[in-house]
């Protein structure tokens, strides 16, 4: 059966499109809501130092593995200095090299990263660490230490927080106090942790970062301690013992590296700072799709030029304006002139605004009208008559341009935008049926007309409808779908229940 | 609201999106809607079947052949101007009769004097497609002026009634009558104000009197009472609208019946997309007929559909309505 075969291809249309929506939505993050904003950080790193006279080459270890953080942009502020991002052990640097400098040099490095829950770290597992070679007595604290730890743990993690609590509390013991030294820091129990950790043959890594706050002009690099547990990583903060990695935590580089290294200049100074800001979330996902390789996410009217853009979210919104008329025909059944004619009128008011587009539409069609009666006495041939009254319609639009830029109106201007053949059609098909059925008929799908174009105005200029076409054309699939069953709608429209109202009684 | 709905359901009513989509969608053919939408090619077919329609005494196809139109109506006082594609009556231009000062002055049915400029006028929008549905080219018809039936005296005004027969699958399921009044100026047309009439089916007498959308028990014009008027030659009238099933092979179509007072009923036009109003004349819906209907057997005797039309759509089915 003709219903059994739409309903499927309606279906199978309407999981399309849904399908490709909730993809957008939950796996590329494009926004459901117009004004929705991502927030993105703006981390800017600024490397200085005095060039002696002759080669210099700076190296700055910059992100590249940053679980909970995708990068979204980055660049490299760098005059007179070539540069390449190559991966080293530590992580991704970007290294600067210059023939000839000399004097006070700036480097910068920029980059914006937004979270991204998705990124996680994915390197292979490491090697077991060599057993460290330490003198005495550090050797001996570092074995009863780890006999210690080990009697109380049961895994690598419960080994590590353990080990960890043991090296926060000062005094506790010996040991730790030994291997700590006086008056230790972060990254000291860190390193601390480390030897411990890698004489219990436990891979871990000493990493840096820096936390994502809303504006920072100078913020420190932080260390943690990343632990392999044999199958993934864990992060321990290195003076609380606390397992995590905070979730603004950016992690920077690995190992023991330092942060930057100049050869060929000296008085290194390095500066980062933090700034918050918020963007458009579409040009996050955008960049997450091209990030991952995405044909159908990477395809977006947002890679369209500017004006395009603009076109075709005009353009998008029209089979939502079809999808009305269908639904005010068929199942409310209000009559119109011509079929689209409304949702192009819809268009138009875009522009002008109902309440002027209404006014600007009615005296149109009423001073063109009157001409058309007019003509109707000049006994024009059918072609010439509706070319004279498209002409007449033309040169309406000009003098209520005109007269509403003397009145000081700017709004009557917008009138040009009236697509004027429409206007026209309408003229005629309404001067037609004025003759034919009379004029309350031709004021009454005038009226329709003029109903279903306000209608068709306000849903489609509704910012989430215009977002959600444009953000997701895959839902006009939805509504295709949605017209395909409307089509094989059998029940009666609304206007029948009144023009029936005489067979509606009681059951004979 | 919805128990509106519901009591149309119970009454049958038949509602446009149904009608379109399960009547005829399902029975009209497309490729056949040009045999019914172009009056001229209806009527060489019905001519050529020796089905009565109105006599043709010429066809307006170009610009040039308007100045044909004396030569054409020479020999005849009176004529109608029709769009071969036009709807709903739209386009038709009654001459009733010539001025008796100068043969081009035409009297129209409504009183008014036209010359034959303003005749050329018209007849030139016919061509340009003015009343043609989508503004295609047309040609206009000259045609026979139905005399009306002295039946109708009582009945009507000006203008000529019409009887409207809905049949699916070759079985005349409903009918009607639709009496022009002064309002509707002479137009067989019940949006413009005509009185509509439901009919029996059986019998071919009038029950029940629309005007509008309210219940007339009288015509608004001549008071006379508008049901208990009885169509002489029913059953002949049934066959010609029957045969239109045969004549185009549209399973759902409306045919337009006028009674001329020398040639008898002649088929005026056929309509592929027959109005919904007949449901309110009838004080019943189409729609369980058409079920009905759509459950009897393929039957090539016309009479026998006919027969089968009156026994199983007439009379009793009305009684417990009135």
């Amino acid at each position: 059966m003709g219903n059994y075969k739409v309903s499927l291809l309606a279906l199978i249309l309407a999981l399309l499109g849904v399908g490709f929506f909730i993809y957008k939505v939950r796996y590329l993050g494009y926004p459901l809501a117009p004004d929705a904003d991502s927030q993105v950080w703006t981390v800017e790193t600024r490397v200085s130092f005095d060039a002696a006279p002759g080669p210099v080459k700076a190296t700055l270890y910059i992100p590249g593995l940053t679980p909970g953080f995708a990068i979204l942009d980055e660049n490299f502020v760098s005059r007179g200095f070539g540069f390449t991002t190559p991966y080293v052990s530590g992580g991704r640097q970007v290294q600067w090299a210059v023939r000839q400098a000399e004097g006070p040099q700036t480097l910068y490095y920029r980059t914006v990263v937004y979270r991204d829950p998705n990124v996680f770290e994915d390197d292979t597992t490491p090697p077991f660490p060599p057993v460290p070679q330490l003198a005495e007595p550090f050797n001996t604290a570092v074995g009863m230490l780890v006999e210690r730890v080990q009697t109380e743990s049961a895994d690598p993690e419960t080994f590590t927080a353990g080990l960890l609590k043991r090296l926060a509390r000062p005094g506790a013991d010996q040991e730790a106090n030994l291997l700590l030294g006086p008056e230790p820091d972060a990254v000291d129990r860190a390193r601390t942790a480390m030897s411990v950790l890698a004489a219990a043959s436990i891979p871990a890594r000493l990493v840096r970062g820096v936390r994502m706050s809303d504006r920072e002009r100078s913020t420190p690099m932080l260390p943690w301690l990343e632990v392999h547990d044999g199958e993934r990583w864990l992060y321990f903060d290195p003076v609380t013992g606390r397992e995590g990695l905070p979730g603004d935590f950016l992690i920077w580089w690995r190992g023991e590296d330092p942060l930057v290294q100049v050869d060929g200049g000296g008085n290194v100074d390095v500066n980062v700072s933090v700034q918050s800001s918020v963007v458009d979330p579409v040009v996050v996902a955008r960049r997450r799709a091209a990030a991952h390789d995405d044909a159908i996410g990477g395809l977006s009217l947002f890679a369209l030029p500017i004006e395009s853009q603009a076109v075709y979210g005009v353009l998008l919104a029209v089979p939502i304006g079809a999808l009305l008329v269908v639904i005010i025909r068929n199942i409310i059944g209000v009559q119109t002139f011509g079929t689209f004619m409304p949702v192009l009128i819809a268009l138009a008011f875009r522009e002008t605004r109902l309440l002027w587009g209404v006014l600007l539409f009615t005296v149109l069609v009423f001073i063109g009208l009157s001409f058309r009666f007019y003509m109707e006495r000049l006994r024009l041939l059918l072609v010439p008559r509706l070319a004279a009254v498209l002409t007449i319609v033309v040169l309406l639009m000009i003098g209520v341009s005109l007269l509403s830029q003397q009145l000081g109106f700017e709004i009557g201007l917008s009138v040009g935008l009236f697509p004027m053949v429409i206007m026209t059609m309408t003229i005629e098909r309404m001067s037609i049926v004025w003759e034919e059925r009379g004029s309350g008929e031709a004021i009454k799908q005038g009226l329709g007309s003029l109903f279903i174009a306000a209608t068709c105005y306000l849903v489609m200029g509704l910012p989430i409808v215009e977002h959600l076409v444009f953000v997701f054309p895959e839902l006009l699939l939805v509504t295709l779908a949605a017209t395909l069953l409307l089509g094989r709608y059998t029940g009666y429209r609304l206007s029948e229940l009144l023009r029936f109202r005489e067979l509606r009684g009681g059951v004979p | 609201m919805l128990s509106w709905v519901r009591q149309l359901r119970a009454r049958g009513v038949l509602g446009m999106n149904e009608r379109n989509t399960e009547y005829i969608m399902r029975l009209n053919p497309r490729r056949l809607y040009p045999l019914v939408d172009d009056k001229l090619r209806t009527k060489e077919l019905a001519i050529a079947a020796g089905i009565a329609v109105p006599k043709l005494h010429g066809v307006i196809r170009t610009e040039h052949d308007i100045g044909d139109l004396p030569e054409l109506v020479r020999d005849t006082q009176d004529f109608a101007i029709k769009p071969a594609h036009g709807s709903g009556g739209d386009g038709i231009m009654v001459v009733a009769g010539r001025s008796p000062r100068a043969a081009d002055i035409y009297r129209l049915v409504d009183g008014t004097q036209v010359n034959a400029e303003q005749i050329g006028f018209h007849l030139s929008n016919i061509l340009s497609g003015q009343f043609s549905l989508g503004g295609h080219r047309d040609v206009a018809l000259l045609e026979y002026c139905i005399k009306v039936d002295p039946l109708f005296a009582d009945h009507c005004h000006q203008g000529v009634p019409d009887i409207r027969v809905i049949v699916l699958r070759g079985y005349p399921i409903m009918a009607m009558i639709r009496l022009p009044t002064r309002k509707s100026r002479g137009k067989a047309n019940l949006h413009q104000g005509a009185v509509g009439a439901g009919m029996d089916i059986a019998t071919g007498i009038t029950t029940f009197g629309v005007l509008g959308n309210a219940r007339a028990t009288d015509h608004p014009d001549t008071g006379a009472p508008i049901a208990g008027l009885a169509i002489p030659r029913w059953e002949y009238l049934l066959t010609l609208a029957a045969r239109s099933y045969e004549l185009t092979g549209l399973g759902y179509v409306g045919v337009d019946i006028v009674l001329d007072r020398q040639y008898g009923p002649l088929i005026l036009e056929l309509n592929a997309r027959p109005g919904l109003n007949i449901q309110i004349c009838n004080r019943e819906g189409l729609r369980l007929r058409a079920e009905k209907a759509m459950a009897l057997p393929e039957e090539p005797d016309i009479a026998v559909r006919v027969a089968r039309s009156r026994e199983l759509f007439g009379g009793a089915s009305y009684a417990s309505a009135a």
